[in-house]
């Protein structure tokens, strides 16, 4: 099943300090959302609050309309996938996956083939006999994957569920998660700190700092068109020149924060003078290029160049950049 | 010498005094029990033998046998009773009792602890005997017309005992509860379990092995136990500690003592074996 | 459902403390029998008590011999986990089990065995014979504890002292002690708590110098008296308090 989620106007304090700042926004029903920021935003509270772990100080949390005020978490539409997996280790697979059917008094054959087939779903069919114990961490969180949706929730939550993996089984599990939410289609609402994670599977990025929304959109414009420099700098690395009023063709009205991603650079575009190479690396996919600006010596740019260019140190070139943001501080 | 030569023997070296003490005082006097276990008693002299005279009397005369037999029945009754107070007192202090109070909740649990075992027992002859602060109340409120004889009896021992082992076992399986992770039930809350439920299916199976190894040690401790009986119990029902202590008073009868002292040894020894299943902990 | 967890609660402490409560209030009983009715207060119990020899001697083997069977025992276990820990020796496995083993005996066997040993070799019993047993006791403990504490960290800092020239006494002695401290410590006090309350290894281990639990267990044979009470909640006074200032440094050290 699914549903959209509304959050309105939440905040949530710990005694003085306020983990969520008047928070709000809507997620469409089927929707495969990312709440992305890093360690203290307030994600994992959100996460919480959604769930029914947390009670919201200020503000409501409505599910498919309804409003969950006083809702435990047993009795929400959601359920939750924890960075610990927290698989029961006396039960065996079958029995965790089938676990929430039991709680609603589903009968035991139904929930044995109904266990057979998420199990099958998360790609570990036929093994349902086994414990915990026996897999290794990537077939523990698909079991933590398969037990949350097997009673079909509304919305499906995830804290960090690939915190635990190495690199490539993180990869490969992201394109998985992204496959099953589209096979099923429950809302997904994932939290993580790592952006490239979040700009892989989501369908919009939710920017979080300090408790509150500092951006929302597709992977492409919170990546492209930031709308805060704290989340232009988190989306990945980009360089920031202060501005003044204008610049080249640029008219900026009062000062604000000109910022342009390394791989933007080239020979095609918008025209920022001339610039010294100072360094040159080596990156496999890229050339990275340190430049001073001739007209600006106390900034330093970083410029990711094709991987056939290869600069030389004390080499002036002619920067220019194809697409841009200016942003107020 | 090689270097792993050298190493071997320093190593040697240094668990050798602690080896050596453990063989001379803890297995060569149990051997030597074990050896007069088999001897006989002629008038007041000891007569070595290899004869089974002293086993053959414990399975043939019935007080001695029925000492193993009030011992079992005592420490059944005393484990199961222990455990099913002390499970919940733990629970309520682990679940209930806020955080920054546990402590001193778990330490006030346990502080009779720290009177001397002998005190503690001599104190529950105060409130159990005839003139005790229990008949004493009962009667003065009404309840009862006739003093209750409950010291010198096995109802007795068992309080005593009850009393010690709900403390020990308070703090064993509360340690056991405060080790599991919380996720296990928020996930179980999370896939819509009630609090029985939670309880039924996740934290009872989870913190059984624990529990199993408390009880065990509950029955190891008072099967070998000779204060509380001798204390509380009286002269009636014998238990199997008393019984060997007696062997070791006026008639001076070593062997036939040291034959019960193995029998005691092998029940516990078998109750292990038997239990040895689920003392083994559940790999997470 | 919240009534019924405080009103277990309170049940099972009243039980728990019951005792103690009727130990100590009749302490002070100005009478003769430390049963009810309460006749008044009085401290001629404590001041019996305290002006009592073979009480106030009993209570001074029980300390010496606490102290000592623990530090023997402690030393021994400390060395004997430090060379299990440090070289694979051949039946390691059955080495630490032989060492755990007497933890798993009763005191009432461990006594007995000693027994016919020292009979059959004519060892007079003393407090040495006790001492004797309660090390047997004890050992296991402290081996366990310091076999638990040691690790790679501590490990680690042996092989840059033996690298740097020291000889095993100086690592044993100016490295693995220090680290290990708290493991030692605990394992000191712990041994003492036993020993010091221990009863049956001391009655059947003793004949003319006695221990504290067992001068307690003559004084029942004499019937009941307020004097017993006045022992038992002096010892218990002083192990609280014990217990306490643990606590307080504790604390202290972890803040």
């Amino acid at each position: 099943m699914t549903a959209a989620v509304s959050i309105e106007g939440v905040s949530q304090r710990y005694g003085a300090a306020l983990a969520l700042d008047d928070v709000s926004l809507e997620i469409a029903a089927g929707e495969f959302v990312v709440l992305l920021g890093p360690s203290g935003c307030g994600k994992t509270t959100l996460l919480n609050i959604i769930g029914g772990f947390a009670e919201a100080s200020v503000g409501r949390v409505l599910i498919g309309g309804r409003d969950m005020a006083g809702v435990g978490p047993k009795d929400r539409p959601t359920t939750t996938v924890f960075q610990d997996y927290a698989l029961f280790p006396h039960m065996t697979l079958a029995q965790n996956v089938g676990f929430g059917l039991r709680m609603r008094g589903v009968s035991a054959d139904v929930r044995a083939s109904r266990a057979a087939e998420m199990l099958a779903l998360v790609g570990l069919e036929g093994r349902g006999g086994r414990r915990p114990h026996e897999l290794s961490g990537g077939q523990r969180q698909r079991v933590a994957l398969a037990r949350a949706l097997a009673v079909e929730p509304d919305v499906l939550l995830l804290d960090e569920p690939l915190g635990a993996l190495d690199l490539k089984l993180r990869r490969a599990m992201q394109d998985e998660l992204k496959a099953i939410q589209r096979r099923v289609g429950t809302t997904f609402v994932h939290v993580t700190h790592d952006q490239e994670e979040a700009m892989a599977i989501a369908d919009r990025i939710v920017v979080m700092n300090a408790g509150r929304i500092e951006d929302l959109g597709p992977p492409r414009q919170v990546y492209l068109s930031p709308r805060s420099l704290f989340s232009a700098g988190f989306m990945g690395e980009i360089n920031k020149m202060p501005l003044d009023g204008s610049f080249g063709p640029l008219d900026v009205a009062g000062p604000g924060v000109l910022c342009i991603r390394p791989e933007a650079f080239g020979d095609q575009g918008l025209s920022l003078g001339m610039a010294r190479v100072a360094d040159v690396a080596f990156f496999g996919s890229y050339v990275r290029v340190h430049v001073v600006p001739v007209a600006a010596p106390d900034l330093r740019l970083v410029v990711h160049l094709p991987q056939g260019v290869q600069p030389e140190v004390g080499a002036e070139m002619d920067l220019k950049a194809t697409s841009w943001v200016v942003l107020k501080t | 010498m090689t270097q792993a030569a050298t190493e071997r023997r320093v190593g040697w070296g240094l668990v050798a005094p602690a080896l050596i003490w453990t063989v001379a005082f803890f297995v060569v006097p149990f051997a030597a029990m074990l050896a007069l276990s088999f001897a006989r008693m002629e008038g007041r002299a000891v007569v070595a033998a290899f004869d089974l005279g002293n086993y053959v009397r414990f399975f043939t005369e019935w007080p001695l046998f029925k000492a193993l037999l009030n011992s079992l029945e005592i420490t059944a009754v005393v484990t199961v009773v222990s455990v099913a107070l002390a499970y919940p007192l733990a629970a309520i202090i682990a679940f209930r009792v806020p955080v920054r109070w546990q402590r001193l909740a778990l330490l006030l649990a346990v502080l009779p602890f720290w009177t001397s075992y002998v005190v503690r027992s001599y104190s529950w002859l105060l409130v159990l005997g005839q003139n005790g602060v229990l008949n004493k109340t009962l009667l003065g409120v009404g309840l009862i017309a006739e003093p209750l004889e409950i010291a010198a009896t096995r109802t007795a021992t068992v309080i005593g005992f009850v009393h010690f082992f709900v403390m020990l076992l308070t703090l064993t399986i509360y340690a056991n509860l405060v080790q599991l992770s919380p996720n296990y039930a928020r996930a179980a809350r999370d896939l819509g379990a009630g609090p029985v439920q939670v309880f039924r299916f996740v934290i009872l199976p989870l913190t059984l092995p624990g529990v199993v190894t408390g009880a065990f040690v509950t029955f190891v401790l008072c099967m070998g136990d000779y204060i509380t009986p001798q204390i509380l119990g009286g002269n009636n029902e014998l238990t199997l500690p008393q019984l060997i202590m007696l062997q070791l008073g006026r008639s001076g009868n070593f062997p036939l003592a040291s034959a019960l002292s193995v029998i005691l040894m092998a029940v516990i020894t078998l109750a292990y074996v038997l239990s040895a299943r689920w003392l083994r902990l559940d790999r997470v | 459902m919240k009534r019924l967890v405080w009103v277990y609660l309170c049940a099972a402490y009243a039980f728990i403390f019951l005792p103690v409560i009727v130990l100590v209030v009749f302490s002070f009983q100005d009478g003769r029998l430390p049963v009810p009715p309460f006749q008044g207060v009085s401290l001629q119990w404590y001041a019996k008590v305290l002006g009592d020899r073979d009480l106030m001697a009993a209570l001074f083997n029980s300390a010496l011999m606490a102290a000592v069977s623990s530090a023997v025992a402690l030393t021994l276990g400390f060395l004997a986990a430090h060379g299990l820990a440090r070289s694979v020796l051949p039946g390691s496995v059955w080495l630490r089990g032989l060492l755990i083993a007497p933890m798993t005996v009763s005191y009432l066997i461990i006594a007995l065995g000693l027994l016919t040993v020292f009979n059959q070799t004519g060892v007079r019993l003393s407090l040495w014979t006790a001492g004797v047993g309660h090390v047997v006791i004890n050992l296991p403990l402290c081996f366990a504890i310091c076999y638990a504490a040691m690790g790679d960290h501590q490990k680690a800092a042996e092989r840059a002292a033996r690298d740097l020239g020291a000889s095993e006494v100086q690592v044993l002695w100016l490295v693995s002690a220090p680290m290990l401290a708290p493991a030692l410590l605990a394992a000191f006090f712990l041994s003492v708590t036993f020993s010091w309350d221990e009863f049956i290894i001391a009655f059947l281990l003793t004949r003319f110098e006695v221990t504290l639990p067992v001068e307690i267990w003559s004084m029942l044979r004499s019937g009941l008296s307020p004097a017993t009470n006045a022992v038992g909640s002096l010892v218990f006074l002083v192990s609280v308090v014990a217990v306490v200032l643990a606590e307080v440094f504790v604390f202290r050290r972890r803040a």
